[in-house]
């Protein structure tokens, strides 16, 4: 029992008390996939060419070499959506015969340790036909592009439409039409740890145990056990420690399929740990996106129309679970943000290229759609010579429920509170006239704001929306008390640095009255863990807390029936606090302890009414809950070299109740280091000929300790009405909103020199290259 | 990412690591000091030497002195050895100032001064400092020993005039005078990373006017040097904004750039241009 709160009737949910899981991770006694040891070592042999027939294949005398060929029994992994027009593309494990992308596997040499496999592979001749690849989605959209996949024809994977029946009447009656061109370069989420497999073959149970680092144990489990063929009940997916997944970790990687097929085969134990330049060329890739979105304003800068057109570059191959909808269609579904508009036109198209596979990147097209809107706002302000917050003021959604243009249900949230609240703390008055000294004396500071909405913790309806042939979204919790009179919780989700195993301890705390430090979470493992869907999209808090919520209710009920026979009063005098059921105003009391250990060793006590053990579960699948942020940051922009500082940057959040403050503070800086990553620095640079000219941490830049600003934040606390914990994810909002803000605070820095940029990254040459543009305008009329 | 197989050699004299390079030259022989540039290359099979020469045990080779002319260098001096003025002669001074742009704090606990200018990273540090200043560059061999000059010694990206069996035992660099100025100034996008530009510039002032001006560009070609066009634009001139304006715009007009996927050559050139000046601004500081 932890003293200090003895006695007090504190709640820990609302506490910043610290993570639970850390002492393990702070002191290097995690658990990871890359350490443990293995029989055999695999490394993939990868394509050198973006497009091309694979000719032949020879490995050095004695190696053990595995390809396509070797394969046939394998199903190609073939995601499938059920709407707006999705064409089914397989993926073999390793490339048969042709080759899609650079970095894909074309082979697998297998050896007894990690080096020799590698020198190995460095000896495979690979003999490539290579053919015309094409890298860029526009030009794969092309008359006479080549063509990715013959069942996909015009490169055209999936398309997206949706138009509002009045429309066209708004659209012609418009006062002004403002319009952004926006593009969003191609980035790699970078976990600290790259993708990792162990598959271990049991000679008594013939089963195979998979240690990998993943988002989603189960929908593992389950992929795999399926293309392979074999029960589910023979594979076991063990996520251990998992070094930061941001959704590059939800989706099915084909080098895990075949290792757990080698483990089966070798009757052994088979490793792989990939290294950074196999992650940046060869896991997912996200991001890339073209996005020509234009708004309709009344002739009060009221926001009155949409019309966006979305080209998603999906890769090569589609990915497992979410598919390449993931990006166009959230695209789509979600343009509107926080503003009140019922008018919206939109096409998204994911188009197929020569590149590496693109997936699910914290955020999900969020950061894109956002920096689009936000650029169009600001665009709009200057078009009708407003502020850029009084705009926003007229068009922010504050009526609640509000329904938006593609029937998404928006839950009370603060979008016109955190703007005011933001815009106060940053006191902007001072801030403009501290700009207009700073450019009389030659110094270029911006203010850029971002007001966004982030929808969170949806469950399965809205994957079903989409048409997706697995629709992940409830959650599943067990929570139980041991005979000792310990609190476990076993759930579907899959945190790997979330801080899960901390706050759901939190939630369990409150109902039953016991300390977090002595309730353990259990995850990331299918034999332990009831079904799940894993970790992502900002669901776990909402969706496995609200499961977590119900089984705890269940259990303090039960708790409490048991205490009213113990101690033989009524169960509405029962309370349970400080690890003992209290009968209300008298001292008598009897622990959880003893509690447990009477209900399973002396059942016969409860007289048959009462069933043996406290076991309780519960299951939630929530509609979605929307949380909502005002970002604004200051930079100072060097207009030599283009090169941006950021000075300021502050958050006014509302993500409903926060369960543990320093946990939710966490994901925001997180997530804005990332977001300042894909606004200023994080590229991956395809050349012509598909060669990936950014295949190291040298080259492909996320942001370091010294590139970060400080971070303010400001909270408020809307209760969810849409989640039984009332709290509202938070995961991706930092990454959702940096990009927006920093783009608009250059803009805004970059107002005296007449040029405007509308791309992330927003990269020095980049911003050189308009500026110089300017100036040689300049010099030419002058 | 595992190196190719190769032998580690470790000699503890000078003969004995002159006599192993010259047998392994042959085949791809490489000196082992700091490991900075060649153990991640080695890493992403780059490069792969099928002997190492690891002469972090080589006697002498630690030497960092001055005789009162010249401070001479060791294979064996880290990058670290320069956090704080290793003589009180101006040079120390700007030997200090330039290293902590060098990479992370780790990187320059390891990595050594003559290492980086036998790799010749056109975005080095130091292999600017060598190229503005005139350092001398001694390489020995079992052949002997020669010395070579900064202006014959870079010949391209990581390429040098070091033969095969030659180990660059230690460089010169000439002490600067008491009044002599100098200002160093460098572009990279994240703090650490490689040079996108940098210059180091030294002069004299003569009654006020700027003499014996040295501009040096580094990041910018496939190996740093001297830029005589802007050094003409300085001598005679006061240091002040028209003349370091000049300067600059010289030496954007004289690189033929580097480029690369974040720098095209217009985007060098108005790097080349803010660097100098900056570097020139600096030796007013």
């Amino acid at each position: 029992m932890t003293a200090h709160t003895k006695g007090t009737g504190m709640k820990w949910v609302g506490r910043a008390i610290r993570r639970l899981e850390d002492p393990a991770l702070v002191t290097g006694q995690g658990h990871f996939t890359a350490d443990l040891p293995a029989e055999h070592w695999v490394r993939f042999v990868r394509s050198p060419n973006a497009a091309g027939t694979i000719d032949s294949i020879k490995a050095p005398d004695g190696a053990m070499l595995i390809t396509a060929a070797d394969l046939k029994a394998v199903k190609k992994i073939t995601p499938m959506l059920h709407k707006f027009e999705y064409r089914p593309v397989g993926q073999s494990i390793l490339a048969d015969g042709i080759v899609r992308y650079v970095g894909e596997a074309v082979a697998a040499i297998v050896a007894p340790s990690e080096e020799e496999a590698e020198d190995i592979a460095d000896l495979v001749e690979l003999n490539i036909g290579a053919t015309a690849p094409v890298v860029d989605a526009r030009d794969a959209l092309s008359a006479g592009a080549p063509q990715i996949h013959a069942e996909a024809p015009g490169n055209v994977i999936l398309k997206g439409e949706v138009k509002t029946a009045g429309f066209d009447g708004v659209w012609t009656s418009a006062a002004k039409i403002v319009k952004v061109d926006a593009r969003s370069h191609r980035q790699n989420a970078t976990p600290m740890e790259a993708r990792a497999a162990h598959a271990a073959y049991d000679k008594a149970s013939g089963r195979v145990t998979l240690t990998c680092t993943t988002q989603m144990p189960h929908l593992m489990r389950t992929a795999i056990a399926d293309l392979l063929g074999i029960a589910e009940s023979d594979l076991r997916v063990i996520a251990p420690d998992v070094g930061g997944g941001f959704g590059q970790k939800m989706s099915l990687c084909a080098e895990y399929v075949l290792l757990v097929w080698l483990a089966l085969r070798l009757k052994s134990s088979v490793a792989w740990t990939e290294d950074r330049r196999e992650n940046l060329i060869a896991s997912f890739h996200s991001r890339d996106q073209y996005i020509a979105l234009e708004g309709a304003f009344d002739k009060d800068a009221k926001l009155l129309a949409l019309r966006a057109d979305v080209v998603s570059n999906v890769g090569a191959y589609s990915c497992f679970p979410t598919t390449s909808g993931v990006e166009p269609l959230m695209a789509m579904a979600e343009m509107p943000g926080p503003y009140d508009v019922q008018q919206y036109q939109c096409l998204a198209r994911g188009v197929l290229t020569n590149t590496c596979t693109m997936a699910a990147y914290r955020g999900v097209s969020r950061p894109i759609i956002t920096f689009t809107l936000e650029r169009l706002m600001d665009k709009a302000a200057k078009a009708f010579h407003l502020d850029p917050v009084d705009i926003r003021r007229r068009n922010l959604i504050d009526k609640f429920p509000y329904t938006s243009a593609t029937g998404l249900i928006y839950d009370e949230a603060t979008y016109k509170q955190t703007l005011e609240m933001a815009v106060h703390e940053i006191d902007l008055p001072a801030f403009r006239l501290r700009q207009k000294e700073a450019r009389a004396k030659g110094r270029y500071l911006g203010i850029g704001f971002a007001t966004f909405s982030e929808r969170t913790g949806y469950g399965s309806p809205a994957f079903a929306a989409r048409g997706m042939a697995i629709t992940p979204g409830w959650e599943t919790v067990h929570v139980s008390v041991d005979p000792s009179g310990y609190v476990e919780a076993r759930i579907g989700s899959s945190p790997h640095g979330q801080g899960l195993r901390t706050t759901l301890a939190q939630i369990i705390a409150d109902e039953l009255g016991i300390p977090p430090d002595l309730i353990k979470v259990v995850h990331g493992d299918t034999d332990t863990a009831p079904y799940g869907w894993g970790t992502f999209a900002s669901r776990s808090l909402v969706i496995s807390g609200g499961a977590t919520l119900i089984a705890a209710r269940k259990v303090r009920a039960k708790l409490i029936k048991i205490a009213s026979h113990m101690l033989e009063a009524a169960e509405s005098d029962i309370v349970l606090e400080d690890g003992a059921a209290k009968v209300a105003g008298t001292d008598r009391s009897v622990t959880v302890a003893t509690m447990a250990r009477e209900i399973y060793t002396q059942t016969h006590r409860f007289k048959g009414e009462l069933e043996p053990g406290i076991s309780e579960s519960g299951t939630y699948d929530p509609p979605g809950t929307f949380s909502n942020a005002c970002h604004i940051a200051i930079v100072e922009l060097d207009p030599e070299t283009g090169h941006v500082k950021v000075d300021r940057y502050l958050v006014a959040e509302d993500a409903g109740r926060i369960i543990n403050p320093m946990i939710a503070d966490g994901q925001v800086h997180g997530g804005i280091a990332q977001g300042l990553g894909n606004a200023l620095l994080e590229e991956i640079v395809y050349d012509e000929s598909g060669g990936i000219l950014t295949a190291n941490l040298a080259d492909y830049m996320p942001p370091t300790a010294r590139e970060m600003p400080h971070i303010e934040l400001h909270h408020m606390e809307t209760p969810s009405t849409q989640s039984i914990t009332k709290a509202k994810g938070l995961g991706e909002g930092g990454t959702i909103g940096a990009p927006a803000a920093l783009l608009n605070a250059i803009n805004d820095a970059l107002t005296p020199f007449g040029v405007e940029i509308d791309t992330i990254p927003a990269t020095p040459q980049r911003i050189r290259a308009a500026l110089r543009a300017a100036e040689q305008a300049t010099k030419k009329s002058a | 990412m595992k190196p190719a197989p190769f032998v580690r050699h470790v000699p503890r004299t000078l003969q004995q690591a002159l006599a192993i390079l010259s047998q392994v030259a042959g085949q791809d022989g490489r000196i082992l000091a700091g490991g900075q540039s060649l153990v991640p290359i080695m890493a992403f099979r780059l490069a792969k030497p099928a002997h190492l020469i690891d002469i972090n045990e080589v006697a002498g080779l630690d030497r960092l002195e001055s005789d009162g002319k010249v401070l001479s260098i060791g294979a064996r001096v880290r990058h670290a050895a320069f956090h704080a003025p290793v003589t009180d002669n101006r040079l120390a001074a700007l030997l200090t100032y330039v290293a902590r742009h060098i990479a992370h704090y780790p990187i320059r606990m390891r990595g050594t001064f003559c290492g980086s200018l036998a790799h010749a990273d056109p975005a080095s540090e130091w292999c600017l400092t060598a190229a503005t200043l005139g350092a001398t560059m001694v390489a020995m061999s079992q052949r002997g020993t020669r010395e070579i000059a900064a202006s014959d010694f870079f010949e391209g990206i990581m390429s040098t005039a070091l033969a095969d069996d030659e180990l660059l035992a230690e460089v010169r660099l000439p002490l600067l005078t008491p009044d002599a100025k100098f200002g160093f100034y460098e572009f990279n996008r994240r703090a650490g990373d490689f040079a996108m530009a940098a210059s180091l510039v030294t002069y004299s002032l003569v009654n006020g006017k700027m003499a014996q001006a040295r501009v040096g560009v580094g990041g910018a070609e496939p190996s740093p040097r001297r830029i005589e066009e802007a050094e003409a634009a300085l001598n005679g001139q006061s240091p002040d904004d028209d003349a370091f304006r000049a300067a600059a715009q010289a030496a954007s007009d004289a690189v033929d750039p580097l480029e690369d996927h974040q720098t095209n050559a217009e985007y060098r050139r108005d790097l080349v241009r803010v660097v100098v000046r900056r570097a020139l601004e600096h030796s007013l500081t």
